[in-house]
């Protein structure tokens, strides 16, 4: 170190080791900006996972364990671990409901959404686009909106409903709206989306010329289905279903429109903690709560039916 | 092994009283694409008799139609027209899994999801063979392939060569009555290749059953095929055996795709017997053999002469064989043989092959004037 020092201090006299650690020097540079171009460049996405992500998260762990005065909504630490189990037992048949619901709403979408992104990726020939294009076309129109038509969809005298009771097929009494089937065709309509493009996206992947291979070795159609496209499908199944599911199980917005009373979800138990009673004590509970339970879910669902083919194909 | 053994002799010579009916035939075959409002034809009018227990090959260029053509034979693709018979049975509208020949695919297309074992098992457990057979079969072929020991291995932990031998063996157990092998060699590199050429060689001869061969390569088609249907631009240009091929060109696409070829054009002086006569200049002509071609005095004749077989020497050759004058322009050491490229007096260009041999010397350098010369059994008159 002392020699290049020197060096550079004698100027052009000590010519080769000046050199020398000039340009050690600047070769050093470059070599550490490399080493930290991969950290500066994930910089914004992790700040932005730490500032809107981890600090919310553990804002609302902590909170769950203080204790809040309703009226002013003061709240201070008392490590109050029992709110976890007071809420689940408070709301645990919400909580059953969200599953339910969601869950339901999640494997209608599977099913619905296969034969789609399967006709698309396979048939949709050059008009693959514009088909995924008009797949999402009712989703530019606001949440909300989009919900509060399916109210007038399903109401009891609304096009459907009224139609047929008119021409008999249906008895006067009979109704879809303020009950569970309503709720459930809501969630599966609104998260149609986040299950039919990954599920495109994983067939779309799938080269036909191992469908070919299939029938060319005397599978049949359903053999070729069931033993080469569905396996092949896995991952896009499971990025679908955690894309469908997840959202569907905290949403709150198509339980209270097109729900009844006696089928609350666990999201508007939430919004209404948080939002009506000012008990964010219990909302970051139940919260934290939901998030473990289907936490434990997806990894025991990925550990039992997908985790090998998973690791196979990301 | 004897039907082999038959088929073999079948295909070498003229088809003789024992040359059963063919395992392939195309009669009058042609397959359009619709692809944008505009028509693309693949395949045009193609007939084609491919004879039981021989190494069919489709030679031709990217984009000529082999893959159409195995397509359709494999059942993915339906003719525009004619129709396609396997073992005298016709098959139009039989789907590709009703069909009892295989198809080696151009990128293998293995199933990523399965091991090296269900890969070659697939087959055989689709029509529900028992499952010690399966394993007694797929074993036998991994044998073959060389590839015991990499049962549980998945494809892509395989190399490029390993993974051509999976998807060999998982066509080749099911025992179909023929195998369609598209390109099969043409993603491996050159060492690889050529050791895997011997390998489908012995492996065709050991199970004795039709391969047809797709290749854009004809030096491996010259090497593995008993015969060879040269396509271009949809049409088979010329089918015979590979010397024939090689030797006779029946067409100017013909000479020019397989090897290097001297195309000569000339106006026949006169004709001497079976003999064309081009007469050059004075010491200068050439001969072609033309039985069976109506040509006379003054027609015009185009004519073919592979580089190896013409004679590269400073003075005139005594003999009355076809000659040539001409100016050597380049020079280009191959290793075994040296090539020279010579302008002759009418203005031709053409390339001439000679051995290095140690009693040979320097046969001319550049700038020399030089005399061709070849018998006229090596001219080749083009159709
Ligand atoms: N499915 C298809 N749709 C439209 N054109 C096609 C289709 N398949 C092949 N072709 C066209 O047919 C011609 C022959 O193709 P191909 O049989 O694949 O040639 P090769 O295998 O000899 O390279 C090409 O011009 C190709 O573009
Ligand atoms: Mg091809």
């Amino acid at each position: 170190m002392e020699q290049p020092v020197r060096a550079d201090h004698a100027g052009s006299l000590t010519l080769r080791p000046g050199r020398g650690a000039t340009r050690a020097r600047a070769a050093r540079r470059p070599r550490i900006g490399k080493a930290l171009a991969p950290y500066l460049l994930s910089l914004p996405a992790g700040l932005w996972l730490l500032v809107l992500f981890l600090v919310p998260l553990l804002v609302m762990l902590s909170l769950s364990l203080q204790t809040c005065n309703y009226g002013t909504g003061a709240c201070v630490m008392t490590w109050h671990w029992g709110e976890f189990w007071q809420q689940v037992s408070l709301y645990h048949a919400q909580l059953l409901t969200s599953f339910y619901f969601a869950g339901a709403a999640t494997i209608i979408d599977l099913v619905v959404s296969f034969p789609i992104a399967y006709w698309i990726a396979f048939h949709g020939g050059r008009r693959k686009n514009f088909f995924l294009l008009m797949l999402l076309v009712p989703f530019f129109v606001s949440f909300v909106i989009r919900t509060v038509v399916w109210e007038f969809i399903l109401s009891d005298q609304g096009i459907i409903l009224g139609g047929l009771k008119h021409a008999h097929l249906l008895p006067q009494s009979f109704h879809v709206l303020a009950t569970g089937y309503a709720v459930v065709a809501g969630l599966a309509y609104n998260y149609l989306p986040f299950t039919a493009l990954p599920l495109y996206v994983a067939i779309e992947r799938i080269d036909r010329r191992v469908l070919d291979a299939a029938y060319d070795l005397y599978a049949s159609r359903r053999e070729a289905f069931t033993k080469v496209i569905l396996p092949l499908t896995v991952p896009g199944l499971f990025a679908a279903f955690l894309l469908t599911f997840i959202p569907a199980l905290g949403d709150y917005v198509n339980q209270q429109i097109l729900g009844g009373t006696n089928d609350t979800m666990i999201g508007t138990v939430i919004q209404n903690a948080f939002l009506t009673y000012f008990d964010y004590a219990g909302g970051s509970a139940l919260s934290a709560v939901l998030m473990a339970i289907a936490l434990i879910g997806i990894f025991a669902y990925a550990r039992l039916l997908g985790s090998r083919t998973i690791e196979e194909y990301l | 092994m004897t039907e082999t053994h038959t088929a073999r002799a079948a295909a070498a010579g003229e088809a003789g009283p024992d040359a059963a009916l063919p395992a392939i035939e195309l009669a009058g075959v042609a397959k359009e694409f619709h692809s944008g409002g505009e028509v693309v034809t693949a395949v045009r009018d193609m007939d084609l008799a491919i004879r039981e227990g021989e190494f069919f090959s489709l030679l031709g260029p990217s984009g000529c139609g082999k893959t159409t053509t195995m397509r359709m034979i494999a059942g993915f693709e339906e003719p525009t027209r004619g129709l396609i018979r396997l073992h005298g049975r016709d098959v139009t509208g039989t789907p590709p899994n009703k069909r009892d020949v295989n198809m080696v695919f151009q990128s293998y297309a293995l199933f990523p999801h399965m091991t090296v074992f269900e890969n070659v098992a697939f087959g055989l457990r689709r029509r529900q063979v028992p499952r010690n057979e399966i394993t007694r079969r797929v074993g036998e072929m991994l044998e073959i392939v060389d590839l015991s020991g990499r049962e549980r291995r998945r494809p892509r932990e395989l190399s490029g060569g390993q993974q051509q031998r999976v998807a060999l063996a998982r066509a080749l157990v099911n025992r179909p009555r023929a195998l369609l092998l598209d390109e099969p060699l043409g993603a491996l590199d050159l060492k690889l290749r050529q050791a895997m050429q011997v390998e489908l060689k012995r492996i065709q001869r050991e199970v004795g059953i039709t391969f047809v061969y797709v290749t854009h390569d004809q030096g491996e088609a010259l090497t593995m095929s008993d015969r060879i249907a040269v396509m271009n631009d949809g049409v088979i240009e010329q089918l015979g055996l590979p010397r024939e091929i090689y030797e006779h060109p029946a067409t100017r696409f013909v000479a020019g795709f397989i090897g290097t070829s001297n195309l000569l054009t000339g106006t026949v002086t006169r004709l001497a017997g079976e003999l064309a006569v081009i007469e050059v200049s004075e010491a200068e002509q050439i001969l072609v053999p033309v039985r069976g071609l109506r040509v006379g005095p003054g027609s015009p004749l185009e004519l073919t002469v592979r580089p190896e077989k013409i004679d590269l020497a400073t003075r005139r050759p005594a003999d009355g064989a076809c000659a040539l004058r001409g100016t050597v322009t380049e020079v280009v050491y191959l290793g075994t043989s040296t090539s020279f490229a010579v302008t002759t007096t009418t203005g031709a260009e053409m390339v001439v092959f000679r051995q290095n041999s140690a009693l040979a010397g320097d046969l001319a350098g550049r700038g020399d004037e030089v005399w061709l010369s070849w018998q006229p059994q090596h001219s080749y008159p083009i159709g």
